[in-house]
């Protein structure tokens, strides 16, 4: 009984169907990744875009939001790019790498290359990779994140990106920033893998610059921890932008090793940054962070899995948001053990500040444990900033406005310390006072 | 310097009067105490005058320094001077002790038109002060007040008391919570700041801390209203006999 009645596609849809007709001979790929593009369009077109009928998107209806699809960017003027970069600040003064990805694709001409081979870092084109023989690899999803509409959209146009491998017990000296450009509108969608091979340590800075105009943003990061190593992953969503701003991550997580990683969200009108995160070997540590801000009518949306597939892993799962005006925001957080995870440990709490009678958050914590000897807990709050300690601040003669801001700030604080990494966070308090200040 | 006249209060929720026509002057240099029992209306008294909008002035008038105090926010009220210090001091988890501490020096120079303090004189002052209260650097290190104990959350609040200079002072129940060598060390910090040109009111329901901050005058405050005013002698009555005289007196 699997007669399925056809949908009614969305303009937004038929874009997205004329869209792939349009690019498909354009796209890189292997036999195996062509077919895996063709079924992901067959989704869109057999399921349309994810909706609020879908579980895993009732607060969050891509659908509906959705009211066209631009064509992909066109490939991207390097001169363009260099003047976008000279402009972005994301981590000021912060010594580290820089690997571009614009308009969709790997940049290697304005990438530290050679300082990151010198470390034991080697980056390759994503394009490349999809066309060689072990491409489809690179598109494997997990199960927890099987047949998820903003994955298959990713899949079905994915033009570029990066794989870098960090070799074995390599420590990079300092911070990876993988910087996506839209030098251009139009969608822009890309797909990294990052490998940290055993022992190997590496940070990454995950950044967005440049406009898209009715364009969306949808892009992977798939990593890839090995056995003892260590991957801290901080991603910087900041400023305003109209169209639709996807981002997925992946992780699998080897034996004794440590990720963590913090999703830092302020601005965007329509946001979803969805991870899927799996343990794969035992004792090993995650602790995955979120600091979400949100206006005037805009939606924001943190939403993550992590599978306890094997025991004697821990995990902690730290959300903070601040809405205001008639914002909207969603907390989505699965924990699930599996029946031989025993002596898991997961923790996992979203906690939300309404600044604002018409602001609304969705709070969805969730556990599902098979195993008898664990610990997980989770907990959920949502509230307005406390007047007794707004008073207290002001007699002390802190004028309302700056104590206001002291207490969102003393709000995200919690999360962002928790998460640690002094010197790549030190520049976050003054994106929070930006985004307070209506920036 | 604190002229208060017929003031009558009442919680803005329910609209329940507390104060009901409070008279009190309390010139510079002087040391005022307010006793009371229970329920008279002595801390509703102290948050009126730092401005906490739970309460509502129905009559009546608040002058400092001749300046309608009820006219100004809080923090216009503490850069003018006036201090409250808290009988339960506020924890707030996130924000680090010292920040806050630079903040609120710096955002009154500012509102007086006075140059930001640098960090050298901050830490400088803050060092010396908390040296007298006996307030570690480990504790300054903590967000404020959170995880401290009764003693140190008073013991801060002096702390802030004497960077922040006030020219009027309003202790609320200063004492209670505190063991007798926390109270020594928390009155010595106030006496330290009594002076020919600040002025204050310590409101206490016991005696004895009266002991160690002597007062200058001290009045009694019962429903509402101050029914009894006399020097420090009164304190001792009281601690003898009890409220019960004054609670029908002013019945």
């Amino acid at each position: 009984m699997n007669a399925s009645v056809p949908i009614k596609h969305t303009q937004a849809e038929s874009d997205l169907i004329d869209r792939f007709e349009a690019a498909k001979g354009a796209l890189s790929g292997s036999v195996a990744v062509t077919a895996l593009r063709e079924a992901a369009v067959s989704q869109i077109r057999d399921k349309g875009l994810p909706h609020r009928r879908v579980e895993e998107y009732k607060y969050t209806d891509l659908r509906a939001f959705m009211k066209s699809a631009a064509p992909l960017a066109a490939a991207a003027d390097e001169s363009a790019v260099k003047a976008i970069l000279g402009g972005q600040d994301a981590f000021g003064e912060l010594e580290r790498y820089r690997i571009v990805v614009a308009n969709g694709a790997f940049l290697p001409g304005l990438s530290d290359l050679e300082a990151l081979a010198g470390e034991g870092v080697s980056v390759t084109s994503l394009t490349d990779e999809l066309a060689g023989e072990h491409g489809a690899q690179l598109l494997a999803s997990p199960k927890s994140a099987a047949n998820d509409g903003v994955l298959a959209l990713n899949t079905a146009f994915v033009q570029g990106g990066v794989v870098v491998k960090v070799k074995e017990g390599a420590e990079i000296s300092r911070p990876v920033e993988l910087v996506h450009v839209a030098a251009s509108a139009g969608g822009q969608i890309s797909r990294s893998r990052i490998s940290v091979a055993k022992g190997a340590k590496l940070r990454l800075l995950e950044t967005f610059a440049g406009e898209t105009g009715n364009g969306e943003i949808n892009i992977v990061f798939d990593y890839d921890v090995a056995d003892t190593a260590s991957l801290v992953a901080t991603r910087l969503i900041v400023g305003q932008s109209d169209a639709a701003r996807l981002f997925t991550s992946i992780a699998t997580i080897g034996a004794q090793a440590e990720f963590k990683s913090l999703g830092f969200i302020a601005g965007p009108r329509f946001i979803r940054n969805q991870q899927f995160i799996n343990f794969a070997g035992e004792n090993s540590n995650a602790g995955i962070y979120g600091v979400t801000m949100a206006r005037d009518e805009d939606l924001a949306d943190q939403t993550l899995i992590v599978d306890h597939a094997v025991p004697h892993c821990n995990s902690r799962e730290f959300f903070k948001t601040v809405l205001d005006g008639r914002a909207k925001g969603v907390y989505q957080g699965r924990i699930n053990v599996a029946q031989h995870a025993q002596k898991t440990d997961g923790e996992m709490m979203t906690q939300a500040l309404l600044l604002s009678e018409d602001a609304e958050m969705a709070n969805k914590p969730e556990l599902e444990i098979f195993a008898d000897d664990v610990i997980c807990a989770h907990g959920a709050t949502s509230g307005q900033i406390d007047e007794d300690l707004l008073f207290y601040l002001r007699a002390r003669g802190i004028p309302e406005d700056e104590a206001r801001t002291l207490l969102v700030l003393a709000f995200l604080a919690e999360a962002i310390e928790e998460y640690g990494e002094d010197d790549v966070t030190e520049g976050l308090e003054a994106r929070v006072r930006d985004w307070l200040a209506g920036h | 310097m604190l002229e208060i006249k017929n003031l009558h209060a009442r919680i803005a929720e329910d609209e329940t009067e507390i104060l009901r026509g409070v008279n009190l002057t309390v010139k510079a240099g002087e040391v005022h105490a307010i006793m009371g029992p229970n329920g008279s209306g002595k801390s509703t008294l102290s948050y009126v005058l730092a401005g906490k909008d739970d309460y509502e002035v129905t009559e009546g008038e608040v002058l400092f320094d001749g300046q309608n105090m009820l006219d100004m926010s809080p923090d216009e009220r503490a850069a003018a001077g006036m201090f409250l210090a808290f009988q339960y001091p506020i924890e707030i988890p996130g924000v680090a002790t010292m920040e806050f501490l630079k903040t609120a020096m710096n955002a009154q120079r500012k509102a007086r038109g006075e140059a930001q303090l640098s960090i050298p004189d901050f830490m400088k002052r803050v060092k010396e002060a908390a040296g007298h209260l006996n307030v570690s650097m480990d504790m300054l290190k903590r967000p404020l007040n959170v995880g401290f104990s009764g003693g140190e959350k008073k013991r801060a609040e002096i702390l802030q008391m004497s960077l922040l200079e006030p020219r009027l002072c309003v202790l609320d129940e200063t004492d209670s919570g505190l063991d007798i060598d926390a109270l020594r060390i928390v009155s010595d910090g106030v006496n330290k700041l009594r002076g020919p040109d600040r002025a204050m009111v310590v409101i206490t329901h016991y005696q004895r801390l009266l002991d160690h901050i002597v007062p200058d005058v001290v009045h009694v405050l019962s429903k509402g209203r101050i029914v009894k005013t006399g020097d420090k002698d009164l304190a001792l009555e009281l601690e003898k006999n009890g409220y019960a005289d004054y609670v029908d007196a002013a019945a």
